[in-house]
């Protein structure tokens, strides 16, 4: 049973982490227009959420974006770790989610089957 | 799309494209014999002209490229459905959007995943003020986004992973509690 009093505890623990909490953290993006959404965006962007909590990595952004005219490539989630090359990944399954973060995200490897471009940052 | 929530997730992006800083969404499950679901909000509004045509895919893309193809999508299903999509919006202050779809239709298609659409959206406009209510029968739920808040303080807001994932496990308990069934 959720009830709002969670949200007592959950500030608690929170409060301990928020030193934890940079802007130069890696960056995720997800294309949540309506060409995404009829894909399953909102699918991947809730496994994008729920393994950066099982994970605890409050460091990491999540932010959404409108379509970008590769309609035909979503569900496509954008990866960018501070200092790296931003990595556009396309046709994302939810189920895609975990080795993306485990191994990109986290561990800094490149996922190459599913990506869709590469653009290096200045 | 398989289910109205990613409708309503849809539209709600497009609340947050106008610029809004408060949306409401209301989902009523026999509002007079239709089941009627309300997106509201403060964005920056459409003008009557821009109204007229906003149902049209192909004349609305050229006005703005904020609008495509989601308002002649459930516009679509409404009809389909035995309803209707009613839009009233003031240039400036904001925008109400109401699908009607009678209540027993076949064709309707199911609410689906409500809570994920809100957590998601939540995640991707993390600054949003909303409230969300849900009825059906006598039973009813109402959330607020500031009376999260109220309790989170400075701590932590909804770009931090586990507080949406609370809110999705929330949601979709209190959702089930007015449901009582699968939606």
């Amino acid at each position: 049973m959720k009830t709002l009093a969670d949200l007592h505890a959950l500030r608690d623990k929170l409060k301990a982490d928020i030193k934890l909490r940079k802007d130069e953290g890696t960056i995720i993006i997800v294309g949540m227009g309506t060409c995404g959404i009829a894909a399953g965006a909102r699918e991947v962007m809730s496994a994008i959420l729920d393994e950066l909590a099982a994970r605890k990595l409050n460091d990491v952004q999540v932010r959404q974006t409108g379509c970008i005219g590769m309609c035909e490539k979503e569900v496509l989630v954008d990866v960018i770790r501070p200092g790296e090359p931003r990595i556009t990944y396309g046709k994302v399954k939810p189920e895609d989610v975990k080795k993306i973060i485990a191994d990109h995200v986290v561990n800094g490897r490149i996922v190459e089957d599913l990506v869709v471009g590469k653009i290096e940052q200045d | 799309m398989r289910e109205l929530s990613l409708h309503i997730l849809d539209l709600a992006q497009n609340s947050v494209e106008a610029g809004a800083k408060n949306i409401i969404i209301d989902i009523n499950e026999n509002e007079d014999g239709y089941f009627v679901f309300r997106i509201e909000d403060d964005g920056r509004g459409m003008t009557d002209e821009m109204v007229q045509q906003v149902r049209d895919p192909f004349v609305t893309t050229r006005i703005t490229r904020k609008v495509g193809m989601g308002i002649p999508f459930i516009d679509m299903v409404t009809r389909q459905c035995g309803g209707h999509l009613d839009i009233t919006s003031v240039k400036g202050s904001g925008t109400i959007l109401k699908a009607y779809f009678e209540k027993d239709n076949i064709d309707r298609p199911p609410l689906g995943n409500i809570a994920e659409s809100i957590k998601v959206l939540l995640a991707g406009a993390p600054w949003l003020d909303l409230v969300f209510s849900y009825r059906k029968g006598t039973e009813a739920m109402i959330f607020s986004t500031k009376e999260v808040r109220g309790i989170l303080g400075n701590t932590a807001d909804f770009t931090v992973p586990e507080v949406c994932t609370w809110v999705e496990s929330y949601l979709g308990q209190e959702i089930a509690r007015v449901g009582g069934r699968e939606i």
